[in-house]
């Protein structure tokens, strides 16, 4: 069975529809990338999945049971919280020293076990994050933008790490992004999300898609400048606001 | 001497631990509202004639609950905290003011009465402490993980709204407790300076709360000596020495960091 079905979701935000409708399933083994503009409802989705927002229309089931190793986009190291790499990995795993010091070194960060959180750089702080979410041998890693603050060459050897992972436990993979092309090569399906679901499927036929270059022509053009995007586009199928406000 | 010795240390075993949670989550002024809040709960239960702790408590615990629900529901907290935290100072003040019949030291639930502490207070202040130390150490990792990210807690299977909840609750209980040790004024201190100065020393989120659960305890130990000595007040000699504990272990650890 799916490790996660999504049906006619929708997430609605006081007046503002976060989420209109989406369908997803995510089945065992499979790396499915959600990309989309800032603001298009990626985070609540993944929200939406781990419980944290209750939707207003539609369900989202889970399988029974499930293992979710969960990436969060940033956690709250101010300097007046004291938190070793060692201790934070064993905040939801108690399985002792050696799985710990085996799952560092699966990321290649087995030296920084004494050090503080608050005192790593970035790509460690995402490496130990990806850790701590793998130690308890997930069936799905979920991942909210875990690259945000890394560069190009640090995304990519993040998500190669990702791609190991699966490799290596046959976990799923649901992740959200903004780094567009490494993310997409990586993936096996991607969910292009604006509110609804745009368009779906292989990294190619997404790429393709008109509704994809109409959310990321700018984009794709300039793989290394700043973008911004086009909120301003117009689809042509439409989804009727005011009937999902209806339907609550 | 000795029941007002057993008072500070009872309730600084307490207060440490959960002050880390309120230094962690920068919840001071969270504390601050409740504990002014509970000279309300002192002043109606003066006029009620039922007890003080009782009445603190009960406020205390109304107050933290409404303020949990405000900020849940997106208030803008911070100025919300000032109207609540001043405004039930001011009625408690007035209604105590109305009543005649009853010469009322204020300055004993404002700063603290430690050394008129009786058996029934020890005893109240050592249950509630170990209450709350009890409910902390049952959900420590819990209450860690909503404190670094409440998605965190939710894809770990934990509430973080119930965990959120007990922090407030929690902070009621110690400030009913605390009032007849150090008042309501000095309460935050005695959350927030230990966990600060164990903050330098310590390098794992647990030794930080043992280590501020000790600092509090030394402090209300040689506060109340210091008192006694130099014909001070109990409460604030107390938080003087909590106050040197910080300041010198800081100083000590920019030395060293200095240096390295």
């Amino acid at each position: 069975m799916s490790l996660i079905e999504v049906k006619n979701l929708s997430v609605i935000y006081g007046s503002r529809i976060a989420l209109s409708k989406v369908d997803l399933k995510i089945e065992p083994g499979e790396i499915v990338t959600v990309v989309g503009p800032n603001g298009s409802g990626k985070t609540s989705l993944l929200r939406a999945i781990i419980g944290a927002t209750s939707p207003a229309e539609g369900v989202v089931k889970l399988k029974p049971d499930i293992k979710i190793g969960y990436v969060p986009q940033r956690l709250n190291f101010n300097s007046s919280l004291p938190m070793t790499v060692k201790r934070f990995m064993q905040l939801t795993h108690k399985g002792g020293d050696k799985s710990t010091i085996m799952a560092l070194e699966e990321v290649g960060v087995s030296s920084i076990m004494t050090q503080q959180m608050s005192q790593l750089s970035g790509g460690q702080f995402q490496r130990v994050l990806l850790a701590r979410a793998l130690i308890n041998t997930p069936e799905i890693l979920l991942l909210d933008e875990a690259t945000q603050g890394l560069d190009q060459p640090g995304s990519a050897a993040f998500y190669r790490l990702v791609e190991d992972a699966r490799q290596n436990t046959g976990c799923a993979v649901l992740m959200i992004s903004h780094d567009l092309h490494v993310v997409m090569s990586a993936s096996d399906r991607v969910i292009c999300l604006n509110g609804h679901v745009c368009c779906a499927g292989t990294p190619e036929v997404v790429a393709s898609a008109p509704e994809y270059k109409q959310l990321f022509g700018m984009v794709t053009e300039r793989t290394l400048a700043l973008y911004q995007h086009r909120h301003d586009h117009d689809h042509d199928h439409d989804h009727d606001i005011n009937k999902s406000h209806a339907d609550q | 001497m000795i029941r007002a010795g057993l008072a500070g240390i009872g309730l600084a075993f307490a207060a440490g631990p959960l002050g880390c949670f309120v230094v962690w989550r920068r919840m001071a002024y969270f504390g601050e509202t409740i504990s002014h809040a509970a000279i309300l709960g002192v002043a109606l239960s003066l006029m009620l004639q039922v007890s003080i702790f009782a009445g603190a408590l009960v406020v205390a615990l109304l107050i933290a609950w409404m303020v949990n629900l405000l900020s849940e529901r997106g208030y803008a907290i911070d100025t919300l905290l000032g109207v609540l935290a001043h405004s039930s100072l001011a009625v408690g003040l007035v209604v105590v003011s109305f009543l005649s019949g009853i010469r009322i030291d204020l300055m004993a639930y404002l700063f603290g009465d430690i050394l008129a502490v009786s058996r029934l207070d020890l005893f109240i202040i050592w249950g509630g402490a170990l209450l709350v130390l009890i409910l902390v150490v049952w959900r420590w990792s819990p209450l860690l993980m909503v404190t670094l990210n409440e998605d965190f807690s939710y894809a770990s299977g934990f509430n973080p709204k119930r965990e959120k909840l007990l922090i407030t609750l929690l902070l009621g209980l110690i400030v009913a407790v605390a009032i007849k040790v150090v008042g309501v004024l000095l309460i935050v201190a005695m959350l927030i300076i230990p966990a600060a100065a164990a903050r330098t020393l310590a390098r794992t989120p647990e030794t930080m709360a043992i280590l501020a659960g000790i600092i509090g305890a030394v402090s209300a130990v040689v506060g109340l000596r210091a008192a006694f000595v130099l014909d001070t007040p109990a409460g604030p000699s107390i938080v003087c020495v909590a106050a040197t504990f910080f300041l010198v272990l800081n100083i000590v650890g920019s030395f060293k960091s200095f240096q390295s």
